[in-house]
């Protein structure tokens, strides 16, 4: 399963920084950070719950950069 | 005065650091006026420090709190909070000072860019209305409109949901869509995407499709998901990243460790500070920031550059691709030609024409007709009962050379009544026979050709009009064979249309599939942008084939495929060709479907409103001009060459800035240039993607 989430993030290479620290959560199969479009594209594990899952995306967001912002 | 322009673009956060910039400015340039040394003198200059890098002294503890050891935050803490150590107070403030006033400046410049382009890209329609019981009208949310209900459109608005026009005409702009400023004219019973805008009359349209099936919302979601397939370059990027940050930590150490320590060895002074200012300037320097944002900004800029002219690209990958084409393959029906099937040469016997010239010199009232009129008009009615996409072309034809004085356009629907067209037989494989009746070609046939009419005995049919009724045969060589006539048989390509009336062959008319306006001029383009070999691949028959390619100037053709040997062409060219070389497809994406996700890249053209695609293919031409395709090479290539000018330019200034750096012969303000400088050059740079000479050539 596949969703999209609008973020707030100030510099590419803070995007960059966010979208490994997304894909390495578990119950994440593959996550897209675009700066350009402040989106966030997240493919889930078989089984992952989405809600959970999502917790730990936005808390290791938070920790490479501590200034983003993950809307839900 | 950049930064007070900006100001208006600013957000919350952005105008907070520019307050705080100011006020650190103000400060350093006081407190550098009070006569003050020692302890006193630091503790003064830490208040503007702080001031203006709490938060990135905070970033660079949190970094190496989570292991994130070497980002630009903890580069920028290290050189300054040396700076301090050192007793360079005043560097080390200016410096962090500096770097907010490049973050700031970039942040606002991509920013601006990044809405700009966004907006270039939005279409997306914020409501739609719904007519109420009571006349009036209601603003909904696009999204809750279910499959059927009518919605209004006034002019001006976009078109919110795809549909069918139920009440009203107009004018629409499907520039958004297409690039193409032409508008289209509409009227009831028009299928209408959505995103065009209604530009005259008020329009009730039904909707056929949700709003998240509509046309809109599936190129919004393939545009604003472009991003996301990242181009060799962007991987590049990431990747450099990755191993040079660390790699400078570890220069930048070995800078400010080495030396004094053999320094102390060999016995002279070991030149701490000198060092360790040097180490600190060449990690300043170090900052990839230009090189981290510019390559993603200039992709974004390159693909929206392209949506603006009506291009579809669905990621920077396709567009890095696209710049490396060498070989471009065509379907041809659909593609270069217009996929409909036109009458292109009416050709009437010699001997029937002339007896036909010589009424009109008779003083026929209906003088401005011609033989080859009356030729397809008589094919036409003969041909009016059948469905056959031939017959439709002869009917249009002959709507269009407005054959019928005296009658409105709509003349052979009215035939079809059956009132003047009757005894059809529709002879499989052959063609058809009918006995036409016309007011409008009595005189012609009856004075160049009585002989023959009377022998017909038709004079019984001749009734209140005053004409006769003919019998008709219209068909292929095969069916002129079985009457036993005299024709030619010219080596054309195209189908043969021959028409016989009253048992005498009178002419034929050539039906073939007309060429799209600008197909020649679009190979001509691919081929002045660089491509080795265009291709054309089509399932009409060899002769037909030969035909269009000479007259575009196609490469290579091969023809009488079905529509799986297109798939199995494609792979022997892909077998073929080098290994960077890149082999596109260009088709209508009606039944390309598999050779477009084949190829390397799939372009698909005239897809307004076809979903399928838009799926299978990387590119989607939104109109049907072939020239786009040259366009949006040049496109990709321009951005490719922006891409590596940024990236060439930046490694290069930074390289050169590092070596001063380590030799001491850079300061820190020359490593603020390197940083910020290059970083603001890049960017703008970039943004130079965004501008597209849209000019076909």
């Amino acid at each position: 399963m596949k969703k999209t989430y609008k973020i707030e993030v100030d510099c590419a290479n803070c995007a960059r920084k966010m979208e490994e620290a997304a894909a390495k959560v578990e119950g994440v199969a593959a996550a897209t950070v675009s700066f350009m479009t402040q989106k966030m594209n997240v493919e889930f594990a078989e089984g992952a719950d989405v809600k959970s899952v999502m917790q730990n995306v936005v808390k290791a967001c938070k920790k490479v950069e501590s200034d983003c912002e993950v809307y839900l | 005065m950049i930064l007070i322009a900006g100001c208006v673009f600013m957000t919350k956060k952005q105008k907070k650091v520019l307050y705080r910039i100011i006020a650190s400015f103000v400060l350093l340039v006081v407190i550098s006026l009070v006569p003050v040394e020692g302890w006193m003198k630091a503790a003064l200059y830490l208040i503007p420090y702080l001031l203006i890098g709490y938060d990135i002294l905070k970033k660079a503890v949190l970094g190496v709190a989570h292991g994130e050891v070497f980002d630009e935050n903890f580069l920028m803490a290290v050189a300054t909070v040396g700076a301090m150590l050192l007793g360079e107070y005043k560097e080390g403030a200016a410096v962090i000072l500096f770097y907010q006033i490049g973050e700031l400046f970039q942040s606002v410049a991509v920013g601006k860019s990044r809405r700009n382009i966004s907006a270039l890209m939005d279409i997306r329609p914020d409501y739609a209305n719904i007519e109420k019981e009571d006349g009036s009208l209601e603003q909904v949310d696009p999204d809750e409109v279910a499959i059927g209900t009518v919605i209004v459109v006034k002019p001006g608005e976009k078109i919110p949901i795809d549909g069918e026009i139920c009440e009203g005409s107009s004018v629409l702009n499907t520039s958004a869509l297409t690039g193409e400023s032409l508008p289209r004219e509409v009227a009831a019973g028009d299928m209408v995407v959505s995103g065009c805008v209604n530009m005259s009359g008020l329009l009730k349209i039904r909707t056929t499709r949700e709003f998240g099936e509509s046309t809109v919302s599936k190129i919004l979601d393939l545009v604003e998901n472009s991003s996301m397939k990242k181009a060799k370059a962007e991987n590049f990027i990431t990747r450099f990243a990755h191993y040079y940050t660390p790699a400078v930590c570890y220069s930048a150490l070995a800078l400010a460790l080495l030396p004094p320590i053999l320094n102390l060895i060999a016995g002279n002074p070991a030149n701490w500070a000198d060092w360790v200012t040097r180490a600190l300037t060449f990690l300043v320097i170090s900052c990839p920031c230009a090189l981290v944002i510019s390559i993603p900004l200039s992709f974004f800029g390159g693909i929206g550059g392209a949506s603006a002219n009506g291009i579809l690209v669905k990621g920077s990958n396709y567009l890095e691709m696209l710049s490396k084409t060498k070989y471009v393959v065509f379907d041809k029906t659909g593609t270069l030609t217009k996929g409909v099937f036109e009458v292109t040469e009416v050709v009437p016997d010699k001997k029937w024409a002339d007896s036909a010239a010589r009424e009109e010199a008779s003083g026929d009232v209906r003088a401005a007709r011609t033989a080859s009129d009356i030729l397809l008009e008589y094919a036409a009615l003969a041909e009016s009962y059948s469905d056959h996409p031939i017959s439709k072309s002869l009917r249009k034809a002959c709507g269009m050379s407005n054959v019928a004085i005296g009658m409105p356009n709509d003349y052979i629907g009215q035939e079809v009544e059956g009132a003047q067209v009757s005894d059809v037989e529709e002879i499989s494989g052959y063609g058809v026979r009918a006995r036409v009746r016309s007011e409008a070609f009595a005189d012609h046939t009856d004075n160049g050709k009585a002989g023959s009419a009377q022998a017909a005995g038709d004079t019984q049919t001749a009734g209140d009009m005053g004409t006769e009724s003919r019998e008709v045969a219209v068909g292929n060589a095969k069916l002129m064979r079985q009457m036993n006539l005299d024709f030619p048989e010219p080596d054309k390509a195209g189908t043969i249309v021959y028409v016989a009336i009253d048992g005498v062959y009178t002419g034929y008319i050539l039906i073939s599939d007309v060429l799209k306006e600008h197909s020649p001029a679009a190979i001509r383009e691919l081929k002045a942008a660089g491509i080795r070999k265009t291709v054309m691949l089509t399932g009409d028959n060899r002769r037909v084939a030969q035909a269009v390619a000479s007259e575009l100037h196609v490469d290579e053709v091969r023809s009488e495929l079905l529509p799986g040997d297109k798939v199995e062409q494609v792979e022997q060219l892909l077998a073929a060709k080098g290994r960077k070389e890149v082999l596109a497809f260009v088709g209508d994406g009606i039944n390309d479907a598999p050779v477009l996700s084949r190829a390397d890249v799939g372009i698909a053209m005239g897809a307004l409103g076809s979903d399928a695609a838009i799926e299978a293919a990387d590119i989607v031409l939104m109109d049907d001009d072939p020239r786009k395709i040259a366009l949006a090479m040049r496109i990709s290539r321009k951005c490719l060459r922006i891409v590596y000018e940024n990236i060439v330019f930046a490694l290069g200034v930074k390289a050169i800035c590092l070596i001063l750096g380590a030799l001491g012969y850079a300061g820190m303000w020359l490593a603020i240039f390197a940083d910020v400088g290059v970083m603001v050059i890049a960017v703008l740079n970039a943004v130079r993607c965004l501008k597209v000479d849209g000019r076909m050539r």
